[in-house]
């Protein structure tokens, strides 16, 4: 049941995109950035939880997940050390994903060329 | 005078073109004119480190190609006119470095093979020279990296979003009396009708189009029955269909003449979305398929009307909109 609500959950958030994609004159990278933004607000307002809690991975991998792993970390360490945490939450929160983006992609670089299709 | 009307030259003694040659990518190579190129790659990195070089390779090697096809000795081309999409357009430069012939270098976008075409054939037909190159180049990966985002950024291409073709092609413009012959050329105004969407050239470039073709058939007194077809460059299939609606509110129904090398070079199972584009767009269907079907007979009167589109990745960050250009030279045999 879990594969299939995170199927169901990320295919939606991914099917936003694609829409955004073919419909407007947006970039890829204004649509990054708009996830991830959309993920930090709807976080805030306490209304990404749900998604996470219905569709797990389904809700984390998409980059609206990142922004939602970013709010998420501000509000714990805003509980914790007070208004520092503003500061230290969001990357604290995300070092994980950051470190493993950077160490992946260096390697993928290391070993692949791109190519055209 | 050689001059007509307010933008057309009327050739006085027609140059010629005596030889051509083409070079294109392995996807283009698939495409709808691949038994009209003389060289294939099969790939598009072709042995170099980058694909600049790449770029750099291909056109020179179209170059020295186009020359040995002419016959003409190196020794006796006086003028390389090249230009291609980079900045600084390195890739004629250092082509131009290779090959030590007298290079002009000069930048039109994707509408440079007709600007070359027409500033050799002034030269030749003002007693310049003899015998000179118009090349172009432009390479998918390339222009990718320049215009738009790295291939290593793997982005997704928007449905109107143009292919931008791999390729060069290069042709010998001479004073030797020899069919096909540039008769008339009109050199485009810059228009910009307020299309800032840099994934969607062929909507910005149509209105270039249209007001050079219209300048054409103006300054010359021609009719769009005086040719056997009408080339655009690379408006594609959205911008193809606005320059003909355009075309036909101003009177003039080309629709069964006209044709665009963006939407002729790939098949559309190649799924390109909107078609190809790149300076290499009009230059390989002109040096290419063109040149070869006016001297088999099967056309004798064409006008290439190459689009290009002015902008640069710094005024498309700053929010400007797209200028753009279009130049026409007269093909015929005579």
């Amino acid at each position: 049941m879990d594969y299939v609500m995170a199927f169901i959950v990320g295919g939606l958030i991914c099917l936003v995109g694609q829409i955004l994609m073919d419909t407007t004159k947006l970039f890829p990278a204004h649509i990054l950035v708009l996830f991830v933004t959309l993920g930090a607000v709807l976080s805030g307002l306490g209304l990404y939880q749900p998604l996470v809690d219905i569709g797990k991975a389904g809700a984390t991998i998409p980059i609206t997940g990142f922004g939602h792993n970013l709010v998420t970390g501000v509000i714990q360490d805003v509980d914790q050390y007070g208004l520092l945490g503003v500061f230290t939450g969001a990357l604290r929160s995300a070092a994980g994903g950051i470190t493993a983006a950077i160490v992946f992609g260096f390697l993928m670089a290391l070993l692949f060329n791109p190519k055209s299709k | 005078m050689k001059k007509l009307g307010s933008q057309t030259i009327k050739f006085e003694n027609p140059p010629s073109i005596i030889g051509t040659a083409t070079i294109v990518g392995p996807k283009e190579g698939q495409g709808r004119f691949k038994e009209y190129y003389d060289l294939i790659l099969k790939d598009s990195i072709y042995q170099e480190k980058s694909w600049e070089k790449a770029e750099t390779k291909i056109l020179k090697e179209a170059v020295e190609m186009a020359i040995k096809n002419s016959k003409v000795p190196t020794d006796k081309i006086e003028y390389l006119i090249a230009g291609d999409l980079l900045n600084q357009i390195i890739s004629a430069g250092f082509a131009a470095r290779e090959l030590g012939l007298p290079f002009l270098g000069i930048y039109g976008a994707c509408s440079t093979i007709a600007q070359g075409a027409l500033l050799g054939s002034m030269i030749v037909d003002g007693g310049f020279a003899e015998n000179l190159v118009a090349a172009v180049s432009s390479h998918f990966c390339t222009a990718e990296r320049q215009f738009r985002f790295p291939l290593e950024l793997g982005n997704q291409r928007k449905p109107t979003s143009q292919w931008t073709v791999t390729g060069a092609g290069a042709m010998v413009i001479s004073s030797q009396i020899q069919n096909p012959r540039i008769t008339f050329a009109t050199v485009g105004k810059v228009i910009d009708m307020g299309e800032a969407d840099p994934n969607d050239m062929g909507t910005a470039m149509a209105p270039a189009a249209v007001d050079t073709i219209l300048r054409h058939f103006q300054d010359t007194g021609k009719t769009p029955d005086d040719y056997d077809l009408i080339l655009t460059g690379d408006l594609g299939s959205i911008g193809k269909h606005i320059a003909e609606e355009l075309l036909k509110q101003k009177g003039y129904d080309i629709s069964n003449k006209y044709s665009d090398c963006g939407v002729l070079i790939f098949y559309p199972e190649q799924d390109v979305h909107a078609g190809a584009s790149g300076c290499a767009c009009a230059a390989v269907v002109t040096c290419g398929y063109i040149y070869k079907e006016m001297l088999n007979g099967k056309y004798n009167r064409v006008l290439l009307v190459a689009t290009g589109a002015l902008m640069s990745t710094t005024s498309t960050q700053q929010g400007e909109t797209i200028p753009c250009i279009a130049h026409a030279i007269s093909i015929e045999n005579l």
